[in-house]
């Protein structure tokens, strides 16, 4: 027992001695890391802290009616961030609508039915999409695509529903210029495409090999083993992938500047220009002043809530998967 | 059906995947078409946009592309040199702030904080800031040194793209460093390594190509990032100050104004450094990828 004891001490002096010369920088070392860690805590802190206090005048000016007001008048200085926030909304969820199947698809073709040799390069391929900035989206859209959608479709369709209750107001363009909220949608719904297939991809990858051959085993086509196999297995974080792009359609910023056409009026046509938070913001910082810097800090202030409370539901349902 | 007979089996089981039901083989049919159909549209746009540069680039080129800064408003000739020094300052302070932070932020969580409480809200909240709007983040800048300052400056630019490579690095490095297997650590422990030294020399060192490809990775995030210039640096048509204050010239925001404007030469020269920029991140991108790439081969 005595021997162990001795033992035991010995062990701790030694480990004790060798330990000494490096303590200091040990500390420093640890102390540093924890410091680094606690500031990306305070730059999200910093962030909200910093754009709540800039928004602060308007909202008490305003009060609540800023979140409901279609005003927005450089000359009485009267803000609402109504037509922004529906804008917002508008091209996100178009964003969805339209970019979510695509995802899907592409998710699917690349690890169902993708032969093999060419998975990388068409991974790549959807991933180097990502990559692109997102001012280059917004020239693409606006000098080449814009111009294509307006003769293509918004001419013929205009066209088409002149006239007809409901259609025709939502679907008619008074000016068939190409851009407005349905094109934000598109260029939007193209840039979430990499981000929601390639976590769809992963999350569908991960699903073990046997759960798929049995449902091929019992005589089940690729459609069926997608529609009752894979989807469900998957769904909870193709949901999370979902809201990820989500956040990042509502927070987009160049590409929609540039394509959206910047109006402050509420539309009922998909067709018509119209603008969002960030466009909003971008368009008129750099030369707004007192009460309207004041206000556009205050759609910054409502940009933030609703993309992270968006953010949050998805990285908890993405994370919930990753555990199970 | 013969159960001896295996030929008989097999004709059988044909004879079964020809007979499926048409409306079941409709729905597969349509479904593979659809698939192929979306990766067809996504690679034609990434096509459609490459044409666009190339075709609109190779326009705007000239042989003072490089050699001289942007010109004034509706004046001829003149380059993109001043934007093509700016970008690249901003971009080299945004990862020189970035990636001390990141790593060691990386490090904690992955060495220091594993599963605590705190190591598991400042993961989370990273995986939020990492998707967090740019437009907000100038914002933020802006507030936080613009204003103070009373001048936009390189310095704020600078920063602002920090703040968004930051989480990026966090990210890969965290990651990247629970890969590194557990004896290794030990291995290091057991020769009276302190932790800081056993983590410097093994587990970095061990997870250094994953790093380096997490700080590319961020380094092409930037590289391109247009709304939080719009606040901090702005932009310029001449050469930057030694000391940053003032507008500094910078690809994105100089894409942004001069492809807007009714300037010819102006949109041509947008169009050039829209083919600089991209041709040079997508090579970026490209390469995290080949550096990756050992790590991830299991």
């Amino acid at each position: 027992m005595t021997a162990l004891t001795e033992q035991i001490a010995l062990a701790r002096a030694r480990s004790v001695v060798r330990k000494a010369p490096g303590k200091g920088f040990d500390g420093l070392f640890r102390a540093s890391a924890y410091g680094a860690a606690l500031l990306v805590l305070l730059m999200l802190g910093g962030i909200l802290a910093s754009i709540a206090y800039g928004g602060w005048p308007a909202f008490r000016e305003f009060g609540f009616g800023f979140v409901t007001s279609s005003a927005w008048n450089i000359g009485t200085e009267q803000y609402g961030a109504l037509v922004a926030i529906i804008g917002t909304l508008a091209s996100a969820v178009i964003a969805l609508l339209i970019g979510v199947p695509l995802s899907l698809g592409i998710a699917v073709y690349l690890t169902q039915l993708c032969p093999g040799w060419a998975r990388r390069p068409v991974s790549m391929t959807i991933e180097l999409l990502a990559s692109v900035p997102s001012i280059i989206y917004g020239m693409w859209g606006l000098f080449i695509f814009a111009p294509l959608f307006a003769r293509f479709v918004q001419v013929p369709t205009s066209n088409l529903v002149e006239g007809l209750p409901v259609v025709g107001t939502l679907l008619y363009a008074r000016v068939p210029s190409g851009v407005g909220i349905l094109t934000a949608g598109i260029i939007l719904a193209i840039m979430i495409v990499p981000f929601v297939a390639s976590i769809t991809r992963d999350m569908l990858d991960q699903i073990p090999t046997m759960l798929r051959e049995s449902a091929y085993g019992i005589g089940c086509t690729t459609w069926e083993v997608v529609r009752h196999v894979l989807v469900p297995q998957a769904a909870v974080s193709i949901i999370g992938a979902v809201m990820l792009g989500l956040g990042r359609a509502l927070g987009e910023t160049m590409a929609v500047t540039f394509v959206i056409g910047n109006a402050n009026r509420l539309s009922a046509s998909i067709f018509d220009p119209g603008s969002t938070i960030a466009s909003r913001i971008a368009n008129e910082f750099n030369e707004a002043d007192g009460m309207q810097l004041n206000a556009l800090m205050a759609l910054g202030c409502i940009l933030f809530v609703i993309t992270f409370i968006v953010l949050i539901i998805a990285r908890l349902l993405v994370r919930r998967v990753k555990v199970a | 059906m013969d159960a001896r007979n295996p030929l008989a089996d097999a004709q059988a089981a044909t004879s079964l995947t020809v007979r499926v039901r048409p409306g079941r083989r409709v729905a597969d049919r349509v479904l593979r078409l659809s698939c192929l159909v979306a990766t067809l549209v996504g690679a034609a746009v990434l096509g459609s946009i490459l044409l666009m540069l190339i075709v609109e680039g190779v326009k705007g080129l000239s042989p003072t592309l490089f050699t001289q800064p942007t010109p004034g408003p509706g004046s001829e000739g003149g380059g993109i040199a001043n934007a093509i020094l700016g970008s690249i300052v901003l971009t080299l302070i945004g990862i020189g702030v970035a990636t001390p932070i990141g790593v060691m932020a990386g490090t904690y969580l992955a060495e220091y904080g594993r599963n605590s409480k705190l190591a598991d809200l400042i993961r989370f909240l990273n995986d939020i800031l990492l998707s967090a709007p740019s437009i907000l983040i100038g914002l933020f800048v802006y507030t936080l040194m613009v204003r103070p300052m009373g001048t936009y400056s390189g310095w704020a630019g600078g920063v602002a793209l920090a703040i968004i490579a930051t989480p990026v690095i966090v990210r890969t490095t965290e990651d990247m460093l629970r890969l590194v297997p557990g004896s290794l650590r030990e291995a290091g422990a057991a020769l009276g390594a302190p932790p800081s030294r056993v983590i410097m020399s093994v587990t970095w060192r061990a997870a250094s190509a994953g790093i380096v490809t997490g700080i590319i990775l961020a380094l092409a995030r930037i590289a391109g990032e247009t709304a939080p210039l719009l606040f901090t640096a702005l932009n310029n048509n001449s050469w930057f100050n030694a000391n940053l204050m003032g507008g500094v010239a910078n690809l994105p925001v100089m894409i942004y104004q001069f492809a807007l404007s009714p300037y010819p030469n102006w949109q041509g020269l947008a169009w050039a450094g829209a083919l600089v920029i991209t041709m040079t991140i997508l090579a970026l991108s490209i390469v995290a990828r080949f550096v990756i790439k050992p790590q991830r081969a299991r």
